[in-house]
């Protein structure tokens, strides 16, 4: 049941000033995204079309505190075969980003960050790799944390990494 | 033919045997990689989390390869794809470039657009040429009949890759591996995605994505799956044995990079190409090669 007092008509435009979502408004709901979705076809939580309906309705809540706007591969099919340039992977990413500054991060994206504020990488570089790489002739790999690190509190990311304005 | 090799976070830890078969590969056809400390993470994984973070991050990237004056070569689809995106963007977008470039200021850095990012693979078919890899082909691999896999950011968003491919019809993978003189076998759904991108999100539905093309793969009768990203690899190959529990199959279904499969048409010794880091073991294909 959608309840028509609590949407929000104006999340579509929050939407299109995104970069990445200027285009949803062009949806006419065709379902290509849906069909040639890899996620879709597996599970059916993820459903591009729903998604974008959800959005233009102004379904704000639902979507920005959803699970299922994560759930996007980012493998572009959708973009690619969209008849109207939706542009549906880049605007899932807006949609996220939105998400983001609302306090709704998916817990894996925030680890993700912790990793990269910690090694300046997604994988920490230990000693044993890089012995690991000397055997191979392989040249060692430095992490560069600082860099990261002010970058992060620049952006704000910090403050994600941190734990503000977590969820729950 | 010099590049900047650029790593990424997932190859120098997690795929030791593709940077080292890329190496070997590289040297044995002219091309000279230079190794900069300064590269970071390309900022695939703050894509979703904060557009800007993201952008500075490649855009630095960008820069500290400009100042090397060289040419990215990415060993990474994700890192390939979204390096040309925001170089794509800051050579299009002025505004964008002078708010990038504040940012870069305080860190002593400039983006100046004078640098190109290619795929490996792209490189080896652009700017090395099949003709001249052709050439140096020692020892064909006509015995062999492989499936290859191009994965999505190899391709895709078209619209930052220009002309170079098409998503739907893509052949660059297809021609770099008849050149070892093994056979391109077509299998169903070759242009699926390898579930890597919702892993972290959801195992369970990047693990049945993954399952559907080894189940594809082997019906084909392919001696092996062959890719060009380590993302791709972690699906296919380190969680082979988890997905074969979970779809009560067995693959046993090796999985080669590109250069490894290269290396070996080039007469490389097995031993100098990675082998014995594949974690589905390939020594049916080693011993058939002799």
């Amino acid at each position: 049941m959608i309840d028509v007092s609590k949407l929000d008509p104006n999340f579509k435009y929050e939407i299109t000033k995104e970069p990445g979502g200027e285009h949803i408004t062009r949806c006419f709901a065709c379902g290509t995204c849906s069909a040639t979705c890899p996620v879709r076809g597996i599970n059916e939580e993820y459903n591009p079309r729903r998604i974008i309906r959800m959005a233009l309705l102004g379904m704000k809540e639902e979507v920005l505190s959803s699970d299922f706007i994560w759930l996007c591969a980012s493998c572009y099919s959708c973009e690619e075969k969209c008849p109207q340039d939706v542009r549906i992977a880049h605007l899932m990413n807006a949609i996220k980003n939105i998400a983001v500054r609302e306090g709704h991060i998916h817990p894996s994206f925030r680890a993700q960050l912790e990793a990269l504020f910690a090694h300046g990488r997604l994988y920490e570089v230990t000693e044993f790799d890089n012995k690991k790489r000397a055997k191979w002739g392989l040249p060692e790999i430095r992490e560069n944390v600082e860099g990261t690190r002010k970058l992060f509190r620049k952006t704000g990311m910090e403050k994600l990494v941190k734990g503000e304005g977590r969820e729950e | 033919m010099k590049y900047g090799l650029f790593l990424g976070c997932t190859v120098p830890v997690r795929a030791l045997n593709y940077e080292l078969a890329a190496r070997k590969v590289g040297e044995k056809l002219g091309l000279e990689f230079q190794d900069i400390p300064e590269f970071g993470c390309c900022g695939f994984p703050v894509k979703s989390v904060d557009r800007m973070t993201f952008i500075l991050m490649a855009a630095e990237n960008l820069s500290v390869a400009e100042d090397a004056n060289l040419d990215i070569c990415s060993l990474c689809s994700a890192c390939s794809s979204v390096l040309t995106e925001v170089d794509r963007q800051l050579k299009e977008n002025q505004t964008l470039r002078n708010r990038v470039n504040e940012e870069l200021s305080r860190v002593g850095r400039k983006y100046q657009g004078r640098i190109q990012v290619k795929h490996l693979a792209r490189i080896l078919h652009e700017d090395v040429g099949l003709p001249r890899i052709k050439e140096m082909v020692k020892r064909p691999l006509s015995e062999f009949n492989f499936a290859v896999h191009y994965g999505c950011h190899y391709l895709k968003p078209s619209e930052v890759y220009g002309e170079f491919e098409e998503p739907e019809n893509p052949r660059t993978l297809d021609e770099l591996l008849r050149l070892t003189g093994a056979k391109s076998i077509p299998y169903e759904d070759k242009n699926e995605c390898c579930g890597g991108g919702v892993l972290g999100v959801d195992e369970a539905t990047a693990l049945k994505i993954a399952a559907l093309k080894l189940d594809h793969v082997k019906a084909s009768g392919a001696d092996a799956l062959v890719l060009i990203c380590p993302f791709c690899n972690i699906m296919y190959e380190a969680n082979q044995k988890k997905i074969e529990k979970l779809s009560e199959t067995e693959f046993n279904l090796p999985v080669l990079y590109y250069p490894q499969v290269l290396g070996l048409a080039l007469g490389i010794p097995p031993d100098e190409l990675g082998f014995r880091m594949n974690r589905v073991k390939p020594r049916e294909i080693l011993s058939r090669l002799g």
